[in-house]
């Protein structure tokens, strides 16, 4: 049974066979009923112990564009809140008979007990500050958009690299894809090491703009703060904000990338995000199309997607 | 000779602080050995032969978990695991609920443990329920007996308080005196953290505790017992550093100890890579670098005892996402095939270890340890060293099943414990 916990678990092979996917999931979505019914009959949960909007209803979107049904754990406003642990819950869940749950949760590594738990198929959407697998396919979707393929391009991920899932999965996926990525951050927001990843590490965004083919920001939490990893997001933004003067550093064929949702006037400038060299929304609309792909590798549906995609 | 031995362990190789010989051990009715070697003839002979016949083993660090926590643990279900192990004797560590940090809570661990299949004598806190902000009772409780005081679970924090803990520690006048025992963590560096900080947790995305967070207590500590003359016992070193600098403490003349758990001279942090909260422990497990320092630390004699660190933990505390789950591991059934099989110990060494070494620590050699000799009581262990055997967390008498060495295959094992003559364990079979 497939599963999609990491990246990692994908290679490069698993990579291209999703991306493929993803690009006949694309067409799907832009038809004038925009359904096919592949998963007919399946029924897919999703399971959030962390508040999020757009990942979850891509996920829902997603599941309904290929006819499945869906059902929604609400951990807000169900027995978790009780104390009921993620075993019982998952247990609970599993009664129902869901075939997929995807799973996102506050802890590292959940995923992988729900997985251990349950009968279905599991979908990593997210957990803690490891991995957030979905997130890495649509976002190395869109720059195959762009630039055809990731083989020799060099991408910069900027801001907190410590606590973030995104920053994770988009490393191991990129380089899978042959790309090279650059870590840009303050020492406070670097993971403790970067043994074994193969990344560049900096500490100056200006040096390394004019060397990127893409910048990815990722979300500063206002919360670094209080933590006493950041003296302030003003001087994060001096540091590391991406505005107008340093899009001026850039290649002219460089794009800017950021998962959402973006604290403009923090990591972006207001009035760099809506610029043409940004791609955030070619990501959002990427991200039904991806997790369409995702789902439908999951069930092994079919064989062959071009055939299922024209009943 | 008038008196008639009433049990004898035949022909095993003797081992204990003194060194070896051949032959058998006498054991008289009133529970006390009546002779060493030679032959000796008895209505009950065991048989040791091709096995090591040895002073019952004594872990100076098990957590028992009663009174409190009895779904993990209970002296009873705990003593059975220790006496499987080897173990005639066995230090509680006073973080039970509440803790033991008065004498009418060690009066009540004495009495719960009277039945027990192994001697089990309570440490004793430094502060007030381990709270770290005051003395506790420590002459009071030194008074019952004990002779171990830790906030084992935490270290004391703040450096002012552990220097009186150590001065006033210093001027408690028992037989033998008193030691205390630290658990080295800085809260402030190890704060939210749930595996060592590194390559691993780096990947896994799980918040790290640094290596210097275990670091600067020991150094802090080194320097408050020059300060303060008090003898100091480091409880399970996990770093290649912090052996280093007890060494250097040693070689300097300091009255320091330490000891290492059998999971700190083996596992790796690797073993974290499948999320198994199983492998979640304090000090967290390192990578392989800090675990041949420590092993290098336990064959030069820095590393004074093996001590289990042994902590039950119910399956409903362990089956939780890594970072909600407590840390904490057993190892009381597997420490004497760890010491044999993954730290590369020869019986003798492993033995001292394990038996004679930590009696001497915990000031129980009257009873435990040391020498076995006429008149001395007879709390004995026989092993077969050359055994194979793979772990079942499922046969352990735990009442829990936190066992990260469930499917490893070890060599070396405990056939009989004998507890004051009374054989409690037999062919590996407890007996009560």
């Amino acid at each position: 049974m497939r599963h999609l916990l990491s990246v990692g678990d994908l290679g490069r092979d698993g990579l291209e066979e999703l991306l493929r996917l993803t690009d006949a999931m694309v067409e799907v979505s832009g038809r004038a009923v925009p359904k096919v019914p592949a998963l007919r009959g399946r029924t897919v949960a999703t399971l959030f112990y962390e508040d999020s909007t757009r990942t979850k209803l891509s996920f829902e979107v997603a599941a309904r564009r290929l006819s499945a049904d869906t059902m929604s754990f609400a951990v807000a406003s169900s027995s978790v809140n009780k104390g009921e642990s993620l075993r019982d819950t998952v247990q609970t869940l599993q009664a129902m008979g869901p075939d997929c749950i995807i799973v996102r949760h506050r802890s590292a590594g959940a995923p992988w007990q729900v997985r251990d738990w349950s009968d279905a198929r599991v979908v990593n959407a997210g957990d803690g500050w490891h991995e957030h697998p979905t997130q890495a396919l649509l976002d190395c979707y869109t720059l195959r958009q762009r630039f055809g393929s990731l083989e020799g391009r060099h991408i910069a991920i900027v801001g907190d690299t410590k606590h973030s899932r995104v920053c994770r999965s988009n490393v191991l996926a990129m380089q899978a894809l042959g790309a090279t990525v650059t870590l840009v951050a303050p020492g406070t927001l670097l993971p403790p090491s970067t043994a074994g990843w193969e990344v560049e590490v900096s500490h100056d965004l200006d040096a390394v703009l004019p060397e990127v083919d893409a910048v990815y920001l990722l979300r500063m939490q206002r919360e670094r703060t209080a933590e006493n990893l950041l003296p302030s997001l003003r001087e994060y933004r001096l540091a590391y904000g991406l505005d107008r003067r340093r899009i001026g550093l850039l290649q002219e064929h460089a794009v800017v990338m950021h998962p959402g949702p973006m604290n403009r006037g923090v990591e972006i400038a207001g009035d760099v995000a809506d610029l043409p060299c940004s791609l955030v929304v070619d990501q959002v609309r990427n991200g039904v199309a991806a997790r369409m792909a995702v789902l439908f590798w999951l069930f092994e549906a079919g064989g062959d997607i071009e055939e299922a995609a024209d009943v | 000779m008038s008196e008639q031995a009433v049990l004898v362990l035949r022909g095993g190789r003797i081992i204990d602080r003194s060194g070896e010989r051949d032959g058998d051990v006498a054991i008289a009715a009133d529970g006390t050995i009546l002779g060493v070697g030679g032959t000796h003839d008895a209505d009950r002979v065991i048989d040791a032969g091709g096995c090591v016949v040895a002073p019952g083993l004594v872990d100076v660090h098990t957590h028992l978990r009663e009174p409190g926590r009895e779904e993990a643990e209970t002296i009873e279900s705990g003593s059975r695991a220790a006496a499987l192990g080897g173990f005639t004797a066995v230090v509680a560590m006073p973080n039970t609920e509440p803790a033991i940090d008065s004498a009418p809570m060690v009066r009540e661990v004495l009495a719960l443990a009277a039945g027990a299949l192994c001697d089990v004598f309570p440490s004793g806190a430094i502060t007030v329920g381990r709270r770290g902000e005051q003395l506790a009772p420590m002459a009071e409780m030194a008074a019952l007996g004990v002779r171990l005081f830790t906030d084992d679970g935490a270290g004391v924090q703040d450096d002012g308080l552990m220097r009186r803990a150590m001065e006033y520690a210093g001027g408690i006048s028992v037989p033998g005196g008193v030691t205390l025992a630290q658990h080295c963590e800085i809260e402030a560096l190890m704060r939210g953290g749930h595996m060592h900080e590194g390559a691993w947790s780096s990947r896994l995305g799980i918040p790290g505790i640094p290596a210097e967070a275990e670091e600067l207590m020991v150094q802090r500590d080194l320097a408050l017992a020059r300060l303060t003359g008090a003898r100091v016992h480091f409880q399970h070193l996990s770093t290649a550093r912090s052996v280093e600098m007890v060494r250097q403490a040693k070689a300097e003349g300091l009255p320091v100890t330490a000891e290492a758990t059998p999971h700190h001279l083996a596992l790796t942090d690797e073993l974290v890579a499948d999320y198994d909260p199983t492998f979640k422990v304090n000090p967290p497990l390192r990578p392989a670098s800090d675990v041949e320092g420590v092993r290098a630390g336990l064959h030069d004699g820095t590393i004074d005892v093996i001590a289990t660190d042994h902590a039950p933990h119910a399956q409903e505390a362990k089956e939780q996402p890594f970072d909600q789950a407590p840390p904490g591991m057993l190892g009381l059934e597997v420490a004497l095939a760890v010491a044999l099989t993954d730290a590369g110990l020869d019986i003798a060494t492993a033995l001292a270890r394990l038996s004679w070494q930590p009696a001497a620590i915990a000031r129980l050699e009257r009873e435990h340890g040391g020498t076995l000799a006429p008149g001395r009581p007879a709390n004995l262990v026989v092993i077969d060293p050359m055994a194979t055997w793979v772990v079942d967390r499922a046969a352990s008498a735990s009442r829990s099943r936190n066992n990260p060495w469930h499917g490893r295959t070890l060599t070396g094992r405990v056939r009989h414990t004998l507890l004051r003559g009374e054989p409690v364990v037999l062919d590996g079979e407890a007996q009560r």
